[in-house]
């Protein structure tokens, strides 16, 4: 492959990845440190998932340029990912609930 | 793939009927070490893909590189956690938990050695002078393969490490 990137997809400056790196880095921080913190037991769950996803999101349109890129190829990441979640949460449902019933049944 | 094997792990999460537990061997401090470097990795990456467009080709070598470097500290990190883990007593057919979580990491541990043998090659390549801004686009290529390993990799860590 020999071809120049098109000019027209701007990518961010080497000063917005160092940003992103560093927002990156608080972020993993505040994931270990909320998961050492007891008082963030009961939340700690959808806070790292908040985290977590702000990590993701980060990447990908920042270092992976789906924010500058044309829209074609958010669709080609956005698609198989969608797909993906579906993926897991259908199984989580159907195996979830087949074990956890299969449970309750050997236990009555 | 990922999908598949991150649900399996969390559908037979805490189903395990004999230890090791996750909490038994789990080393957050050392896992959270080996995120911040393949978080570095993507950065130096990206700083790599910026030296080839615009024609720097020493810092193009050096941060290539570096990313080749940081993804080889990073799979290093999991031969000794996995080192670890086996002295613990945890193999692939001791529990559920050391089945569903070898085959999930150890996916991602294969993605990664495939990134490094890219980036190695691309290095090289670069060295020979046979890679300069005309193929930039084989650069950026790469970067979005690292970056995925990447993105996978910080759903693994709050899923599998974080999320106990």
């Amino acid at each position: 492959m020999s071809t120049q990137p098109e000019q027209g997809a701007a990518h961010p400056t080497v000063g917005v990845y160092l940003r992103v790196a560093a927002a990156l880095v608080i972020l993993t921080v505040l994931e270990v440190g909320v998961f050492y913190v007891p008082a963030f037991r009961p939340v700690l769950v959808p806070v790292l998932l908040v985290l977590s996803a702000a990590k993701f999101a980060l990447v990908v349109m920042f270092y992976m340029h789906l924010r500058a890129d044309s829209r074609v190829f958010s669709f080609l990441f956005g698609a198989p990912f969608v797909l993906a979640v579906v993926v897991l949460v259908a199984l989580l449902f159907l195996f979830l609930g087949a074990l956890t019933l299969r449970g309750a049944a050997g236990a009555g | 793939l990922f999908g598949s094997l991150i649900s399996t792990y969390l559908v037979y999460k805490g189903r395990s009927v004999v230890g090791p537990y996750p909490r038994d061997v789990l080393n957050i401090p050392f896992t959270s070490i080996s995120t911040f470097d393949l978080l570095m990795s993507s950065l130096m990456m990206v700083l790599a893909l910026a030296a080839v467009q615009r024609g720097d080709m020493k810092w193009g070598k050096i941060w290539l590189f570096s990313t080749a470097l940081l993804g080889t500290v990073f799979l290093g990190g999991q031969v000794i956690e996995f080192t670890d883990f086996v002295h613990k007593g945890l193999t692939l057919q001791t529990n559920l938990f050391g089945c569903t979580f070898f085959v999930l990491t150890g996916t991602h541990g294969a993605h990664v050695t495939v990134g490094v043998l890219w980036l190695f090659t691309l290095w090289v390549r670069a060295l020979q002078g046979k890679l300069g801004p005309a193929h930039a686009m084989t650069v950026e290529i790469t970067g979005l393969y690292w970056h995925f390993v990447d993105v996978v990799w910080i759903v693994i860590f709050t899923v599998v490490y974080l999320i106990q």
